[in-house]
């Protein structure tokens, strides 16, 4: 039952992208994707719990190593997005 | 408080950083609302970290600390360090770091179900599901990370990964036996993931050697479609690894990007009038008899200097510039800037026709010129500009070979027949810029450079550029 919740969520989620997204400008393009990619970066959750719980050595390494690769996606991500998006704004 | 009132408020957080997401993306799709549409994006994303940490039991601060602040660190000097020139690389590199994690993830979560039981001995009844998300998500993620890595290179211009498409006798069946082992290894861990828990590293292998191999196979200007199915796949990688703890937040957010990726890869394709599986798997074979070099060209090919094209320009009231990947290789975007300012001082209305896939990123076009201030108003869609094309007295082609080629608007037998095109042979003249005679990625002649119009320059894009300001100035 839970799997079936969790799969009803899961399908869901792809049908409220495609509806959000539908129609983008082909300006924007890049910083969607960018900013599509540091959401992508939600990875690092799943990291933190595994970096965290596990009482194992080599489990917290790869829970650690993931971090730090989830943690640039995230920051580098938003941030790269930030950047470009300023050079679109119209300039007076 | 009880596990299930944290359980129950965490979940609620999720939903809410969910909503964050959602909105951010739809925000992320309209010019005005792109900055805040990114920073909700931010704000959901701190609100999950948040929740994470403070729901679960945290045994090693210390090292999670550390791996926060060394991203954050080397992911903020690569934001603000990187050109803009670099967007696409920079794009696909990071985009396989969120795939890499999805694979490290995968590999913790798979001994923690096997570590007690090695200790205790005993066999406890394990959860299929965390088995098969766990696959799923070191096997998407792996094929992610050496995918995107692959990108990286090509873009980069990295010498030992070639940017030409590298094809051999039957690559299709050495992918698909990658993919079926492992398949077949992956029914193994589920059947017993104690003793064939090290399985998953040999499945994390073969994936990267499939993630390598898909996107070696496909050349430079299809770069396109396969950074933004990569980055599709970086989603799907991340829902994968939802399921793994029935995490709702990674399985919505990774669902959104999986689709969003989708989205621009059907609009890359489209704008090819090429199918995703040809593309993929395809690529421009021999389709059709294509007319020799010689027969098009012919002696029609008229090449003209930098003075003639100030004349031209002289008397132009409209001009249209049409960029494409040359302009990115040549970093001509700065001279364009130069001859635009200059144009304009003389009265010229100049524009930009931006084709879909000019260049090697969604949008890359669009980057470049913002990078230099030229208002994105002035940046026309190709579908508007085509509209006033009979109008213009000159057109530029700056390094743009295959989506002028009218041979995909005209000749049905063409190997790009029903590709859309910037209609550039109809402008009162035309200018080509360009290195030498050499086809483009789709290996074909080009008519429109022999036509009647057409003039030639042949000449690296920026030195070109900077010369027609000069000679422009001199007049």
């Amino acid at each position: 039952m839970d799997l079936v919740a969790i799969f009803t969520i899961f399908v869901l989620a792809i049908f409220v992208g495609f509806e959000v997204i539908a129609k983008v400008p082909p300006l924007l393009h890049t910083p969607l994707m960018s900013g599509s990619n540091a959401i992508s970066g939600i990875t690092i959750v799943g990291a933190l719990i595994s970096a965290g719980k596990v009482p194992s050595e080599v489990s917290t390494i790869l829970g650690v190593i993931a971090i730090v690769f989830a943690t640039i996606n995230v920051v580098g991500g938003f941030l790269v997005t930030h950047r470009m998006l300023e050079k679109f704004k119209r300039k007076e | 408080m009880t596990e299930t009132t944290i359980k129950i408020i965490s979940n609620v957080a999720y939903l809410i950083a969910s909503i964050f997401f959602i909105i951010g993306l739809k925000g992320l799709a309209h010019p005005r609302t792109a900055v805040r549409g990114n920073l909700l994006g931010a704000i959901g994303m701190l609100i999950a970290i948040i929740t994470v940490l403070w729901a679960n039991d945290v045994l090693s601060w210390y090292w999670i600390i550390a791996g926060i602040v060394v991203g954050s660190g080397i992911g903020a000097v690569l934001s603000y360090k990187i050109e803009m020139t670099a967007m696409p690389q920079l794009v696909a590199l990071f985009n396989g770091f969120g795939g890499l994690a999805s694979v490290l993830i995968g590999g913790a979560a798979l001994l923690e179900v096997a570590g007690p039981v090695k200790l205790t001995g005993v066999n406890q009844s394990v959860n299929i599901q965390l088995i098969i998300a766990t696959i799923a998500s070191g096997l998407i993620g792996a094929v992610t990370f050496w995918g995107s890595f692959i990108a990286f290179g090509k873009l980069q211009g990295l010498k030992f990964i070639p940017d030409a498409a590298v094809r051999y006798p039957g690559e299709q069946i050495v992918k698909l036996i990658l993919i079926l082992s492992s398949i077949v290894l992956g029914v193994f861990i589920v059947m017993d993931p104690v003793k064939y828990e090290y399985f998953y590293w040999i499945i994390v292998v073969l994936s990267s050697v499939l993630g390598v191999l898909l996107v070696i196979a496909i050349g430079g200007a299809d770069m396109p479609v396969v950074i933004a199915l990569l980055n599709s796949y970086s989603g799907i990688a991340g829902a994968a690894t939802g399921f793994i703890d029935n995490n709702y937040v990674l399985i919505i957010a990774g669902s959104l990007v999986g689709a969003s990726g989708i989205i621009l890869t059907q609009l890359m394709c489209k704008a090819m009038n090429r199918s995703l599986a040809n593309v993929l798997f395809g690529g421009f074979g021999a389709v059709a008899q294509t007319s020799s070099a010689d027969e098009v060209y012919g002696n029609k090919i008229k090449a003209v200097t930098a003075d003639d094209i100030a004349i031209f320009l002289d008397t132009a009231q409209k001009v249209v510039i049409i960029p494409g990947y040359g302009m990115a290789v040549g970093q001509a975007q700065h001279a364009v800037k130069d001859l635009t300012v200059l144009l304009e001082s003389k009265g010229i209305d100049v524009e930009f026709a931006i084709h879909p896939v000019a260049g090697r990123m969604p949008g890359h076009m669009n980057v470049l010129l913002a990078e230099v201030d030229i208002p994105y108003d002035k940046l026309k869609e190709m579908d508007e500009i085509n509209q006033t094309l009979s109008q213009v007295d000159v057109a530029i082609v700056l390094g743009a070979n295959d989506v002028v080629n009218t041979d995909a608007r005209d000749k049905a037998d063409s190997p790009i027949a029903g590709m859309p095109i910037i209609d550039a042979d109809k402008a009162k003249t035309v200018i080509i810029i360009k290195r030498s005679l050499s086809p483009g990625f789709a290996g074909i002649p080009n008519p429109l450079f022999a036509l009647d119009n057409s003039y030639m320059f042949f000449s690296d894009g920026k030195k070109a550029v900077m010369d027609i300001v000069t000679a422009v100035k001199n007049l």
